[in-house]
């Protein structure tokens, strides 16, 4: 009897913090002189060249550039639905080749299945291989991270987009994700609601201190989140004959911890400076 | 008639409440004379189409009005003697038929065998027709290699099947239920295979950003998301399955309804004709509201 129950007691133990134990730590992201080119011979059409950096495991990064300048291209290189052209992206040191399950991602549009309810859409996040019991415990607290655990059992048809694209990060998270990659994910939220998605993801990434890579337009949202901002774009100062595509022209460290103070002085600094490095007056 | 008024006068309401919230509602539009309206009919002060259409039992009374007009016309014309009962029995006459044929255990036997072809010819066809749809849907290489063939044989009237499936397969089953399931497929293979050519890229991606792939992402994400359009392409499936019934029964069978139309044209029995062509519309339409129940259901499901 006793040895049954000492042999059961550590299985009980393992499942009871499975949600700990599933954790995947964050993975540091490395590009390694990375080149897309779109098309062949006279159509072709460079959109990323040169691009070389390296993201610290647990790092909050985000890609700042003007519309069409190669920052979701980047994005999607680094989570295997595209393959660059040359060079690589490397997670926690080994390249990525097809879909990383290392990486999880959030789009734009939330992009959830109508027909499932927001439970069965986050589920489709989980990790290969996790048992339904703690497949379903992990969507529980996920629903609650997120704060639709109310509702759970509807359709994304019947909620806000705010709430989609909360379930749609939801979805991101289940996978336990090394590395989030987010595409614009509150691009097309209105002003408050995007304030409390930058806040939720702020929650979020105390809670899961994962790698973040955030693609955004927003220079006020990436100064809220973000460790680093880099910019894409076309050096300043090449000439005519200079190569096509987009490269990293500007790297900046955000100073001071999160949650920031939105009307610091500081950043309102940074914000005219990364502005014009975009092109834009900020005044 | 009762019914019908009832249902107008509430119909009346509904579109009044509707006009109130929304003043564009065009209630004026819908006042004119009622289109249906018998001698003495229901008041002017109007009702709206509208309204009747939402009421299921007003909608089937509606849609019962030209088969019961019909129904009248050929009453009356026979009785008149505007035809002879050899072009055009009575109702009742067929009616009769209907009764001697059922006493003689031999109505029964007729629908059974022809349901019971049509099921099976309609569901192997539409499984196959799933199956190569989603190959050519979902692969380009199934594309260009299947897709020229079915083509082709797409082309090929079904008439012209008849002669080589009976040779090959005798007058059987077999080379009836072979007829209909050829019938069945094509509707459901260009459905199917049109449909998950326009799946929504953005889902289909997100769903492979997460691992998903194979037959796992076609369950997951695309066959859902054609189920709408694979409900069409039964739909014509099974209309095209009762076509090529009849085809197949009129050629060579001992048995079914298609065999009633040509046994009763031979011996001149024009009422068990019209019999055998009533209880093919009869039992069309119920199979096909059958599946438009399933339609409504899985669209409500999966839309």
């Amino acid at each position: 009897m006793t040895a049954v129950l000492s042999s059961s007691a550590p299985e009980t133990s393992l499942d009871a913090d499975a949600g700990a134990t599933t954790r995947t730590p964050a993975l540091a992201v490395a590009f390694r002189s990375l080149r897309r080119t779109f098309g062949t011979g006279a159509a072709a059409h460079t959109v990323l060249r040169d691009v070389d950096f390296e993201i610290r495991a647990g790092e909050v990064l985000a890609i700042l550039g003007t519309s069409g300048c190669g920052k979701s291209t980047l994005l999607r290189a680094t989570a295997g639905l595209d393959s660059p052209t040359a060079g690589s992206v490397d997670i926690d040191g080994t390249p990525v080749q097809g879909i990383d399950s290392r990486c999880a991602f959030a789009f734009q549009e939330p992009r959830l299945l109508p027909w499932h309810t927001l439970q069965a859409n986050i589920a489709i996040g989980l990790p290969t291989g996790i048992s339904a019991r703690d497949g379903k415990a992990k969507v529980g607290r996920l629903l609650e991270l997120v704060g639709l655990t109310d509702f759970a059992k509807h359709r994304p048809r019947e909620i806000s987009g705010g709430m989609a694209q909360r379930a749609s990060l939801a979805r991101a998270l289940a996978r336990n994700p090394g590395v989030l990659l987010l595409d614009e994910p509150f691009g097309a939220l209105d002003a408050l609601t995007r304030i409390k998605m930058q806040d939720l993801l702020l929650d979020i990434h105390r809670a899961e201190p994962t790698t973040v890579l955030l693609v955004t337009h927003d220079v006020d949202e990436a100064l809220q989140l973000a460790d680093r901002i880099i910019i894409l774009g076309k050096e300043a100062n090449a000439g005519e004959g200079a190569a096509p595509g987009a490269t990293i022209v500007r790297t900046v460290h955000v100073p001071g911890g999160r949650p920031r103070d939105r009307g610091s002085v500081e950043l309102a600094r940074m914000r005219a400076s990364l502005l014009e490095t975009l092109g834009v007056d900020s005044r | 008639m009762t019914q019908l008024r009832n249902s107008a006068f509430t119909g009346t309401n509904v579109a009044d409440g509707r006009a109130a919230a929304v003043p564009a509602t065009p209630a004026d539009a819908a006042q004119p004379g009622p289109p249906l309206t018998g001698a003495g009919g229901p008041p002017a002060n109007g009702w709206s189409p509208a309204g009747i259409l939402a009421n299921g039992w007003a909608r089937l009374l509606l849609g019962l009005i030209i088969p019961a007009a019909v129904l009248a016309a050929w009453q009356l014309s026979t009785a008149a003697g505007v035809f002879s009962v050899v072009q055009l029995p009575p109702p009742a006459m067929v009616l009769d038929a209907a009764v001697d044929l059922l006493q003689r255990g031999q109505l029964g036997q007729h629908i059974g065998i022809s349901t019971q072809r049509v099921l099976i010819g309609f569901a192997a066809g539409a499984a196959l027709g799933l199956v190569f749809g989603s190959l050519v849907g979902l692969s380009k290489f199934a594309d260009a290699l299947l897709a020229p063939t079915i083509g082709a044989l797409r082309a090929v009237p079904s008439l012209a099947w008849v002669p080589l499936l009976i040779l090959w397969m005798k007058i059987g089953e077999d080379s009836k239920i072979t007829l209909i399931l050829i019938g069945a497929f094509f509707p459901v293979f260009t459905t199917v295979s049109l449909a998950l050519r326009h799946v929504d890229r953005n889902l289909v991606e997100a769903a492979r950003a997460f691992g998903l792939k194979g037959v796992k992402l076609l369950t997951t994400v695309q066959l859902p998301a054609v189920v709408p359009a694979v409900f069409s392409g039964l739909r014509l499936a099974l209309a095209q399955a009762w076509l090529f019934l009849v085809a197949a029964e009129l050629i060579a069978s001992s048995m079914g309804l298609g065999f009633l139309l040509t046994d009763s044209q031979n011996n001149g029995r024009t009422d068990r004709l019209l019999l055998a062509i009533v209880l093919l519309a009869v039992i069309g339409k119920i199979t096909d509201a059958l599946l438009g129940l399933a339609e409504k259901w899985a669209v409500k499901r999966w839309a």
